[in-house]
């Protein structure tokens, strides 16, 4: 008995959003965010020393993937704007890096500044061609806004075919990339360093969008997604808000296909198809759309899964023709029919179910 | 001129086409405000059925016929089994569901027949037939002119003439007072589903051997063109989808014809913009209210 009437002060409700120790990461937002991000950055880097050669290389394909799917999450997620030209973006980031490495290469210019100078420049070409869009798109709604971007999606790699002299049609370009910096070693791995580049990439991406998300601007965007007419009576300039939306996940999207040009040292109208695109929205869907934390699990995924269903097909001994025709076709249909499910079941996806769990625990904790 | 002549018949035929798959987008919208990212994989899978029968059996009309009766049991399916528990309160799921369901067909039809192009054949000859000097058409544009206008003088008729079109009219206008009339709405809706999915099968299986022939994303461009045609019609009217299909079809030709064909995906994306920028409505659209 006197521990129920006990129970209520010691279960009494925690500071809003205290996280894990509130004494050391404050009140400040940045400030939290920055602290979280240097702890990721230092395991992350331990991480990459444990790893194998083939490991840090998915390591580095997930971070790119993240930049990309952080992007989203942003767009759909906090500003209820649907894109399927995401791949499309990236597309732009990468064919840029890749004219650019190569140029800067061809006028002999070496050294610690050209990668950064490239991935900016992506960066800077698909913001342009983000903010083109995002004027389309925030006089558009729902199901216009998806046509139209899904019309981008299809249109980008055909571009390189119709300007084949820049982007050499199926083909693609090679990326001149310079071998990790001498002051690392002469035999440094080389995936070690790409995913050294990516993953700073990355983090540096989820520290912006983290405070973004947590600002005045964020606020604005959720206020936009849940009512357009609610927001503009607060005198939010609901159009502007789009746009800007738009081009923050383009800027994303184009670092995260600068970094995959780098990573794949080629690129190719292929590797940017319309699935692609599909592919990234459904990795922010399945993850949770409603934080950037689900991005995280959607980049994982996209990763994961064509590994594991790439395992799993060889431990059934099949005949050559058939794998050869699961190969490629089996993640897809593992990818579609998890969207579905998850659209219909589970709409917070991976992020809301833990979130969900976390809270049951946090509720019978205090019971205990 | 002979050039500009034979683009012209040519956009006319893929226009109609294009005219056919704008209407099944139409059908449904109209039906449950859904627009169907899936319709084209949807038309695909139901080639596909009819390929296998004609391969099977050797006849092109018993494939037709099966591609069809195949597009109505697929729209019949997606609608009971996946459509329905779609939440229906943002426009985002249905559009997400929709291309979840594009990433499983266009897998499952890539596992059971390979990922290469398969040849389609047509029951009649396309070599263009003269009229004079000039070649005009070929029978099968004839055929596919055909098959396209008896579609939509069918569809006109049981929407405007028959108790069922009544019917599927009023359970999509006024679902809840529908019901109380006695209306089977949710077989009304499943029946929509089945016409725009058999509607879609049939552009599928006229367009098809007209492109590279047959492969899962075979319909993937003519979607795209398709849903530019439905907006440029302004996607609540059907005789919209209509004109919408014949004038893209027609811009298309000429860009292809004039400008190469690797350019037509960036014509259908200009057009696209432009129709929404200048009309969202499409042409055909009445003055809505403004929201604020």
């Amino acid at each position: 008995m006197s521990e129920q009437t006990v129970s209520p002060a010691a279960a009494a409700p925690a500071p809003r959003r205290a996280g894990l120790l509130p004494g050391l990461f404050g009140r400040s937002t940045l400030l939290r965010h920055l602290i979280l991000a240097v702890l990721a950055g230092v395991l992350l880097f331990l991480l990459t020393q444990q790893l194998d050669p083939f490991r840090n290389f998915q390591l580095a394909t997930v971070a790119a993937y993240l930049c990309a799917t952080a992007g989203l999450t942003l767009l759909v997620g906090m500003n209820g704007q649907l894109s399927l030209g995401h791949g499309a973006l990236m597309a732009v980031g990468a064919y840029t890096v890749a004219l650019a490495q190569n140029a800067l290469a061809e006028r002999g210019i070496t050294g610690n500044q050209v990668l950064p100078l490239s991935l900016a420049l992506g960066v800077l070409v698909t913001m342009v061609a983000g903010a083109v869009i995002g004027l389309a798109a925030a006089r558009l709604r729902g199901p216009y806004l998806a046509g139209v971007t899904l019309a981008v999606a299809v249109a980008v790699p055909a571009a390189t075919v119709t300007f084949d002299e820049t982007f050499n049609s199926e083909q693609g370009l090679s990326v001149a990339v310079e071998p990790p910096p001498l002051s690392l070693g002469l035999y440094f791995p080389n995936e070690r360093w790409q995913a050294w580049v990516a993953l700073t990439g990355a983090l540096l991406t989820m520290l912006l969008l983290a405070n973004l998300v947590r600002s005045r601007v964020g606020r604005n965007l959720r206020a936009v997604r849940d009512d357009e007419v609610a927001a503009r009576l607060a005198g939010i300039h609901v159009g502007r808000t789009q746009v800007l939306a738009f081009v923050v996940s383009a800027a994303s999207a184009g670092l995260g296909g600068g970094l995959m040009a780098l990573l794949a040292q080629s690129v190719s109208p292929g590797a940017f198809s319309l699935t692609l695109s599909l592919f990234l929205l459904m990795a922010v869907v399945i993850g949770g759309l409603g934080s950037l934390s689900g991005a995280v699990w959607g980049a994982l995924l996209l990763v994961a899964l064509p590994d594991l269903t790439h395992d799993s097909a060889q431990w059934v001994s099949l005949s050559p023709a058939v794998a050869q025709r699961l190969e490629g076709n089996l993640p897809l249909a593992v990818f579609g029919l998890t969207l579905i499910v998850v659209m219909i079941a589970a709409p917070g996806g991976v992020q809301g179910l833990l979130r969900r769990i976390g809270a049951r625990v946090r509720r019978r904790a205090p019971a205990r | 001129m002979d050039r500009f002549v034979f683009l012209t018949f040519d956009g006319l035929s893929k226009g109609a086409v294009l005219a056919a798959f704008a209407l099944a987008l139409v059908l449904i919208w109209r039906a449950a405000r859904i627009v169907n990212f899936a319709q084209g994989a949807m038309a695909v899978a139901a080639a596909y059925a009819g390929y296998s029968v004609t391969t099977a059996t050797g006849s092109y009309w018993l494939g037709f016929g099966a591609a069809l009766v195949g597009g109505l049991l697929i729209g019949m399916v997606v609608e009971r089994a996946v459509m329905r528990f779609v939440d229906h309160s943002s426009p985002l799921s249905e559009v997400i569901v929709a291309l979840g369901l594009v990433l499983v067909m266009q897998a499952v039809l890539g596992m059971v027949y390979g990922n290469e192009f398969l040849p389609a054949g047509t029951p009649f000859s396309r070599n263009a037939l003269s009229v004079g000097e000039v070649p005009l058409l070929s029978r099968y544009d004839l055929f596919v002119f055909g098959a396209v206008l008896l579609v939509l003088l069918g569809l006109a008729l049981l929407f405007t003439r028959t108790s069922v079109g009544l019917r599927m009219r009023a359970s999509a206008f006024a679902p809840e007072v529908s019901r109380l009339l006695g209306v089977n709405v949710g077989g009304m809706l499943t029946l929509g589903w089945a016409l725009a999915s058999a509607v879609g099968a049939l552009a599928a299986m006229l367009v098809i051997p007209t492109e590279l022939g047959l492969h899962p994303h075979a319909m993937d461009l003519v979607f795209v063109s398709a849903f530019t045609a439905a907006v440029v019609g302004g996607l609540d009217s059907p005789p919209g989808a209509v004109v919408g299909g014949l004038t893209v079809g027609l811009i298309l030709s000429y860009v292809s014809g004039y400008l190469g064909s690797d350019v037509t995906p960036m014509a259908v994306l200009v057009l696209l913009l432009a129709v929404l920028l200048v009309r969202p409505g499409g042409l055909f659209s009445s003055t809505v209210a403004r929201q604020a």
